[in-house]
């Protein structure tokens, strides 16, 4: 037997650029057990809903994470439209859809480079950075920004996507789409990283139900549940959405599921370019949500599925403002799938579960 | 081993993805994000940028007719350029320079506005210009009423001084033109 030590991990690390702060309580090579601690990054943006108006927080939403900046402001649109009864025209939501699917796209292609980083696949990490590039530059020709984009407003969007613009769309995705296989094809069949991963940091599907998983996590631990799954908004005009899970439930299947729902985006921004209506892409909202009003929300972030929930109080400032990010129902399932392991996959099991603890402290 | 091979030879033939910054730079999309300007000749200093603007960085200067900013508190998401009723806020696509400390920019804006403000003057005070040009005294309301650029709308009032009578046309007239 040998003596209990306990290894801190982060909250500054090579292979995580997100500050959580890991106790591991480590026996030999194997641990016996993880405590997460977070708390390093907390800025109290839920408290800022009482000093700023439904209008401003938009742009403090997005600001809770850089990589799921338009879901974020996409969600709390959602749920202050849900407050106040408003019905936002159709190509406002295809509009959004595009885009949201285009910022999974690049937080997956993202969290890819930085796992082939993590394995000392440098050029393959490159690689994944000059794809993502090409993303951030539709962003920047349609929003306006890079990683801040504030074209969601109450009500609809700011700016419209023109049809040249959006067969651009359709073109620079088809390329990437070309070169992103090749990409998975070279690191998922590599033998050194199915060697290191398959197997490791393995929770079962009753676990992660029990353990309230979401998101590519989940999903590759075999629970069928995607919140696009149930049509909200442009994603119930889609003719098919077929939610991508595996059965193997470890580090390998959240990589593969991961690898999958990329090309998904691509298919479903393809689908909804060719099918977006004419029309307006706002509309105007006047007043403030009722005293005592409620609404909740619920979007899929590329980590899943993120719950937003709000409160009235008459004025143009909400009561309260509550998000319930991916991460923070993860954190649960990472310490579970870190018992038990080698310290040497602590490593991979973090990154496989892609946690965001800028969202998750906000 | 090989299987990024075809993509990393061809990328030896192919253009650079990165640019040779600071000797070159990427060419800047039309919409972007860069930084906020001001048209200081359309601005009437309503203030609405100030009070919508999510971080305050605007302030607004009546008394000294200057529209303030604090670029580096900025944070670009263009909500001032939506709520400005005369749309003279625009986003520019060139980002601001860097500083080695905080500043705040200072727009004058033009005297000759005080102009502009007198007819939204008038409509708060319920003298709109039709009645004002139909009053029984017309030195009084014309005042109020026409004070709006009277170069730019000279056909308008031409038309409207035709249907007068002689008399009051020409005050109405004279009282323009002394302005």
């Amino acid at each position: 037997m040998g003596q209990k030590t306990i290894i801190p991990f982060g909250p500054q690390h090579p292979v995580l650029p997100e500050p959580i702060h890991l106790d591991l309580v480590v026996e030999d090579e194997v641990v016996l057990e993880a405590v997460p601690q977070i708390g390093f990054i907390h800025r109290g943006l839920e408290r800022l809903v009482r000093t700023k108006d439904y209008n401003q927080f938009i742009y403090v939403a997005e600001r809770i994470c850089g990589i799921c900046a338009f879901g974020h402001s996409m969600g709390y649109a959602e749920t202050i439209e849900k407050l106040m009864g408003v019905e936002i025209p159709k190509r406002a939501e295809y509009l959004r859809v595009i885009w949201h699917e285009l910022s999974r796209i690049h937080s997956h292609i993202l969290w890819l480079g930085l796992a082939a980083d993590a394995f000392g696949h440098e050029a393959l990490f490159m690689h994944c950075w000059r794809l993502r590039e090409r993303v951030l530059d539709l962003f920047e020709k349609t929003t306006g920004g890079r990683v801040i984009f504030s074209v969601v407003k109450v009500g609809g969007v700011n700016r419209d996507i023109d049809r040249g613009t959006l067969d651009e769309f359709v073109r620079v995705l088809e390329g990437i789409k070309d070169e992103y296989n090749q990409i998975c094809n070279a690191f998922l069949k590599d033998p050194s990283v199915y060697n290191r991963t398959a197997g490791v940091g393995v929770i079962p599907t009753e676990d992660a139900l029990g353990l309230s998983m979401v998101g590519p996590f989940a999903r590759a631990s075999n629970v069928n549940y995607d919140v696009r799954m149930l049509g909200n908004g442009a994603y119930g005009d889609l003719s098919d959405f077929k939610l991508i899970t595996s059965e193997n439930c470890d580090c390998y299947a959240r990589m593969e599921v991961r690898a999958a729902e990329v090309v998904q985006s691509i298919e479903i921004i393809e689908e909804l370019a060719a099918k977006i209506p004419d029309g307006d892409i706002a509309v105007p909202v006047k007043g403030a949500p009722a005293d005592g009003a409620e609404a909740c929300n619920s979007l899929e972030q590329p980590r899943g599925e993120c719950y937003y929930f709000a409160k009235g109080n008459g004025t143009k400032n909400l009561e309260r403002m509550r998000m319930r990010t991916p991460t923070s129902q993860n954190l649960a399932g990472m310490a579970v799938a870190l018992k038990g392991c080698d310290i040497a996959d602590v490593n991979m099991i973090v990154l496989t579960i892609d946690p965001c603890i800028s969202c998750t402290e906000r | 081993m090989f299987k990024l091979g075809k993509m990393t030879f061809g990328s030896l033939f192919k253009k650079p993805e990165t640019v040779k910054y600071p000797f070159e730079t990427k060419p800047q999309p039309q919409g972007l994000k860069g930084h906020i300007v001001l048209d200081a000749d359309n601005c009437i200093l309503c203030g609405m940028c100030e009070k919508s603007c999510p971080t305050d960085c605007i302030t607004v200067n009546k008394d000294n007719r200057t529209w303030n900013i604090i670029p580096f508190q900025c944070i670009q998401c263009g909500y001032c350029t939506q709520v400005c009723p005369k749309k003279c806020l625009a986003m520019d696509p060139n980002y601001w320079a860097a500083s080695v400390s905080k500043s705040t920019n200072s727009v004058p804006v033009p005297d000759q506005k005080k102009d502009d403000q007198k007819p939204a003057k008038a409509a708060q005070n319920n003298e709109p210009v039709a009645n004002a040009e139909k009053a029984p005294e017309p030195a009084k309301p014309v005042s109020d009423a026409d004070v709006k650029e009277p170069v730019a709308i000279d056909g308008e009032l031409e038309a409207k001084l035709a249907i007068m009578d002689a008399d009051k046309a020409e005050r109405v007239r004279k009282a323009l033109l002394s302005r």
